[in-house]
C-alpha cells in the first residue's frame, strides 16, 4: 500500500507565541501560518493574542492589527477592504473566504488563518496564483465579434441578464482552491473560477465564437474533472455558483 | 550598501500601473506595435478601478437628448472653473466613442428596454447647460468599474501586453530633465529591475491613504506621484481632495452616488431632506463638494444622527426592491456587510469620506507631463494618466462618473501620443549609474532601518493629522497647525523601524516605501491648501468663504524636497481646444 507523507521540510512546526501586552480582558488567540522563503526553515504556526475590544469586525482587521501593533513581518495580500478586489482570499478556520468580508464573530474559538489550500506558498499567507492566471488567459476572456462599426451592440435585457452571476466574479480563487479535483489535477483541470469565466463569454449574446469556445473546453481534463462536489459554490464569497456554470457548459455540449 | 541583483530591460514604452487608465494605454500601445511593458504592484484586476460603482459618463443620449457640450459645461461648473477647458472639451467630445469602444470590448453594461446601454442620473449632470437632470452615466449595475477593469485586462491579454506583476516601482530614471525609464523591485524573487524606455506612463492612481478614513484601497498610496516629486518635478492642485458624501459611517466603504441617482435621498436627525435647502434645484444630486459640505454643516449644527450626532441617513427603502436588486445589488451587499443594514427596510448611516484626488501630476490633454519654465513646458519621456494625473479636467471638484471616462479617454490619448513620438525599435540612451545608485541607496537605507518608530505609527500620525487639519472645512488656524504637525511623521523617519529585512514579499518594507511616498504627498497637500486663500470646489476655507477668480484662477504647483516645499502657480487655460464650443467664462456656482 502506498503511503503518503509530507516531505520533512513541509511539516508545520510550532512557532512563536506573542502574549498580549495591552492587559485586555477580551483576548482571542489567532494562529497564523508563517513561512519565509529566505530562511531555510520549515513552516510554522505563530500565535498572537489579540485585544478584541479594540478591533473592528472583520478578519482582515485582525491581521492589520497584528501587522500594525504586534508583528510587522507578517505577509498577506490586501487592497480594497470591501470584497471587490479579491486580494485577501485565504483560509479561515478551515474555510476559504475574503478576510475583508468575513466577520470574526462568525468564527468559533481560536482563529486559524492559512493560505488558500494547495497553492505553492510564496510567503506566509501569500499563495502563487500564476497557474490559475494562465488558465484564465487560455479561455480568451475577451469579446469576439466581427462587427466593426462605431455603434454599440444591441443586447436585450434578457440576454444581458444571462451574464448576472458570472461577470461579478472577482477571481479571488476561493472556489478553485477549495476543489479537491483542482487540488489533484490543477495543472490540467481548469477549475471552477476559470470555467465560470469561460461560461461568461460562451453565454454572452454578443460573442460570435460560442461554438469554438465550447469546443476548446470540451476536454476530459479541462472540463470533465468537475465531479459536482460543489465545494466551489459553497466557498464563493460573492455568492456565485460556479458549479452551475460548469453544469451549463456540460449541458450545452450534451445538447449541441 | 549591500549588492542587489539588477536585471535590465528595454521597452519602447513602460506603463506603471494596471488599473483602468494603465490598461487602456497598454492596449493602445500594443495595438500600435510598440514594445510595451506594464508594471504593477498588484495583479491588474486587484486595482482600485474595481471599486468604482455608479458608472461612466458620456453624452450618448440613450435615455433622452444629450450633447457633449452640455457635459462639458457641467464638468467646467463642477470643477468650479479650475479645470483646463481645452482638456475638458477633449474629454467630453471623445467620451461617447470611448464608451462604445468599451462596449465593443465586452463590458457587460446594463441595458434599456430597447437593448442600448443603460444610463442613470448622476450628481451635477444636466441638460441644456444646467437646466434639468440628464441621464448620462452609463452603468453596469453598480459594479461598473469592476466590469470595465476585468474587460480591459482581457483586452490587454488579447494584445499580448507584457506584464510585470507584483513589482513595486521605486524611482524614475532621469537624465537632463528627461525621463528614461524606471526602477522596480520584484516582490516575487527580490530582484531589482531597471526598465529603460523612451516613454514612461504613470498610471498609479490616487493617494487616499494619506487620510485615516477613505474609500480608497490600502494600495492607494500615489507611488507615481511621489516618484515625480523625487525626480524634482511638481505636483498640481494637491489641495483639492474630494470627500464623497456617502461613505458608510464607521467603515468608510463607498456607497455609490448612483443610489441618489436612482432616487435615494439624505435626511438629518429631524427627518428633514436637508439638501432641498442647500441645492433647491439639484437637491441630492448637487455636485459632491456641495453635498459633503451640506452634511458637514448639518452635523456641525447638531442635526447629525446617532449617539454622537456625527452622521446622516441615506434612504432607498422607498424604492421598488426589484429596482434595487437589478441596479444596486452591490451596495445592498456592502450595506449588509459593513453597516448591518437591509437597505429595503432601513436607511444607511453615511458620512463624507475621502474618495478622490483631483490633484496629481500636471499634464496637457495629450497626457504629457508639464513643469514650468515661464508658463509651462513638457517633460520629455514622461506621461501621466488617470487619478495620478491632473490634466486638469476635474479642476477643484470632480463630478461622479467623470473619473472612469477620464481613465479611458486619456489612457487612449497617451497611447496615441506615444505612438506619434516613438518609432518601434528606437535606440536607447546610456544611463549613468548614479541614478540607480541614488534609488538603491534610499531603498537600502529604508530596508535597514534600525530605529524605534514603526512605519504603522508614523502612518497613523500622518493620517490623523490630515483627517483633522485638512478636512471638508479648513481655516488658517487648522492649516497652520497642519503644516507644522504633518512634518512630525516625516521627521520620525529618521528613527524608522523596519523589522523584516528579507527581499521576497517583504510587506513591512513595501508599507514603509508606501509611507515614504504618502508623507511627501501629505506635505504638499497641506502646504498647497495653506497657500490657497479662497474657497473653490472641494477646498472650503472658513476664513475665505468666496471664490477669488482675480488671484486664484491658477493651478497650484508644489515641489517637495524632504519636508521642504516650494509653491508656485500656473494660469488655468482659458480657451477651448477647437471652435466646436465656446469658452465658458466663470459664473456663480449654484445647484
Amino acid at each position: 500500500m502506498v503511503q503518503f507523507n509530507l516531505p520533512s521540510n513541509s511539516k508545520i512546526k510550532k512557532g512563536q507565541y506573542y502574549k498580549d501586552k495591552t492587559g485586555s480582558k477580551n483576548i482571542r488567540k489567532v494562529n497564523v501560518y508563517r513561512w519565509d522563503p529566505s530562511k531555510n526553515e520549515n513552516p510554522r504556526i505563530d500565535t498572537y493574542e489579540v485585544d478584541m475590544d479594540n478591533c473592528s469586525s472583520k478578519v482582515l482587521d485582525i491581521l492589520n492589527k497584528i501587522k500594525n501593533e504586534i508583528d510587522p513581518s507578517i505577509a498577506y495580500r490586501r487592497s480594497c477592504a470591501h470584497g471587490v478586489c479579491g486580494s485577501c482570499a485565504m483560509n479561515m478556520n478551515g474555510k476559504n473566504g475574503l478576510a475583508c468580508t468575513k466577520s470574526h464573530s462568525e468564527l468559533d474559538g481560536d482563529i486559524d488563518i492559512y493560505p488558500l489550500p494547495h497553492l505553492k506558498v510564496l510567503k506566509d499567507l501569500i499563495g502563487d496564483l500564476s497557474t490559475l492566471y494562465k488558465q484564465y488567459e487560455s479561455v480568451e476572456p475577451w469579446l469576439k465579434t466581427t462587427k466593426i462599426n462605431d455603434k454599440e451592440n444591441i443586447q436585450t435585457k434578457e440576454d444581458r441578464a444571462k451574464l448576472d452571476g458570472l461577470y461579478e466574479c472577482i477571481m479571488c480563487a476561493c472556489c478553485s482552491t477549495s476543489c479537491p479535483s483542482y487540488w489533484w489535477n490543477g495543472e490540467k483541470y481548469l477549475g471552477p473560477a476559470v470555467l465560470l469565466q469561460a461560461y461568461r463569454w460562451i453565454i454572452d449574446s454578443r460573442d460570435e465564437d460560442r461554438k469554438e469556445r465550447l469546443k476548446k473546453v470540451a476536454d476530459e481534463l479541462k472540463l470533465y474533472r468537475c465531479h459536482t462536489i460543489l465545494n466551489c459554490t459553497n466557498a464563493c464569497p460573492k455568492g456565485l455558483n460556479p458549479a452551475k456554470a460548469i453544469a451549463e457548459i456540460k449541458k450545452m455540449l450534451a445538447t449541441a | 550598501m549591500s549588492s542587489y541583483k539588477i536585471i535590465d530591460h528595454e521597452y519602447d514604452v513602460v506603463v506603471l500601473g494596471a488599473g483602468g487608465s494603465g490598461l487602456r494605454a497598454a492596449v493602445g500601445l500594443s495595438e500600435a506595435g510598440l514594445k510595451t511593458a506594464c508594471v504593477s504592484k498588484v495583479f491588474p484586476t486587484r486595482s482600485h478601478t474595481s471599486a468604482a460603482q455608479g458608472g461612466i459618463s458620456a453624452a450618448l443620449g440613450n435615455m433622452g437628448e444629450d450633447d457633449w457640450r452640455w457635459h462639458m459645461y457641467d464638468t467646467v461648473k463642477g470643477a468650479d472653473w479650475l479645470g483646463d477647458q481645452d482638456s475638458i472639451e477633449y474629454l467630453c467630445k471623445e467620451a461617447p466613442a470611448a464608451v462604445l469602444e468599451l462596449e465593443k470590448y465586452g463590458v457587460p453594461f446594463s441595458r434599456t428596454e430597447d437593448g442600448k446601454i443603460y444610463q442613470r442620473p448622476f450628481g451635477g449632470m444636466t441638460k441644456n447647460y444646467g437646466n434639468e437632470t440628464v441621464q448620462r452615466t452609463c452603468a453596469a449595475a453598480d459594479r461598473t468599474g469592476h466590469a470595465i477593469l476585468h474587460t480591459l485586462y482581457g483586452q490587454a491579454l488579447k494584445h499580448n501586453t507584457e506584464f510585470f506583476i507584483e513589482y513595486f516601482a521605486l524611482d524614475l530614471i532621469m537624465k537632463d530633465g528627461a525621463c528614461k525609464g524606471l526602477i522596480a523591485w520584484n516582490l516575487n524573487d527580490g530582484t531589482i529591475h531597471r526598465f529603460r524606455s523612451h516613454i514612461t506612463i504613470i498610471a498609479t492612481g490616487g493617494y487616499g491613504k494619506v487620510y485615516y478614513s477613505a474609500t480608497s484601497a490600502h494600495t492607494c498610496t500615489g507611488d507615481g506621484n511621489a516618484m515625480v516629486l523625487r525626480a524634482g518635478l511638481p505636483l498640481q492642485d494637491m489641495e483639492f481632495v474630494q470627500f464623497h458624501p456617502t461613505g458608510i459611517y464607521g467603515h468608510g466603504t463607498l456607497i455609490s452616488e448612483g443610489v441618489r441617482g436612482e432616487g435615494g435621498y439624505l435626511v438629518n436627525s429631524k427627518g428633514e431632506r436637508f439638501m432641498e435647502r442647500y441645492a433647491p434645484k439639484a437637491k441630492d444630486l448637487a455636485s459632491r463638494d456641495v453635498v459633503s459640505r451640506s452634511i458637514a454643516v448639518e452635523i456641525n449644527e447638531g442635526r447629525g444622527i446617532g449617539k454622537e450626532q456625527d452622521h446622516v441617513h441615506l434612504h432607498i427603502d422607498h424604492l421598488d426592491p426589484k429596482v434595487i436588486e437589478e441596479r444596486l445589488p452591490g451596495i445592498s451587499e456592502a450595506s449588509k456587510l459593513f453597516a448591518n443594514v437591509d437597505v429595503t427596510k432601513e436607511p444607511i448611516p453615511v458620512v463624507p469620506t475621502v474618495h478622490y484626488n483631483m490633484g496629481g501630476i500636471p499634464t496637457n490633454y495629450k497626457a504629457e507631463v508639464l513643469t514650468v519654465n515661464g508658463s509651462e513646458k513638457t517633460v520629455p519621456g514622461l506621461m501621466a494618466i488617470g487619478e495620478a494625473a491632473c490634466v486638469s479636467v476635474h479642476g477643484a471638484n470632480r463630478l461622479g462618473s467623470n473619473s472612469l471616462i477620464d481613465l479611458v479617454v486619456f489612457g487612449r490619448a497617451a497611447a496615441k501620443r506615444a505612438a506619434e513620438l516613438v518609432k518601434p525599435g528606437m535606440k536607447h540612451d546610456e544611463i549613468d549609474k548614479s541614478e540607480t545608485d541614488r534609488c538603491l541607496d534610499r531603498f537600502d537605507k529604508l530596508r535597514n532601518s534600525e530605529g524605534s518608530n514603526p512605519t504603522s505609527e508614523l502612518r497613523l500620525s500622518m493620517q490623523k493629522t490630515m483627517q483633522s487639519k485638512c478636512a471638508v472645512f479648513r481655516s488658517e488656524k487648522t492649516l497652520k497647525e497642519g503644516v507644522d504637525e504633518i512634518r512630525k511623521p516625516f521627521e520620525g523617519m529618521e528613527s524608522l523601524s523596519v523589522k523584516d529585512k528579507s527581499l521576497i514579499f517583504n510587506t513591512d518594507l513595501v508599507e514603509t516605501l508606501e509611507f515614504d511616498n504618502l508623507i511627501r504627498q501629505a506635505i504638499t497637500t497641506m502646504d498647497s491648501a495653506y497657500h490657497r486663500k479662497e474657497s473653490r470646489g472641494a477646498h472650503a476655507r472658513e476664513d475665505f468663504p468666496k471664490r477669488d477668480d482675480e488671484n486664484y484662477m491658477q493651478h497650484t504647483l508644489s515641489w517637495c524636497n524632504g519636508s521642504k516645499t516650494k509653491i508656485n502657480y500656473r494660469p488655468v487655460h482659458r480657451s477651448t481646444l477647437t471652435n466646436d464650443v465656446q469658452y465658458f467664462p466663470p459664473q456663480e456656482r449654484v445647484y
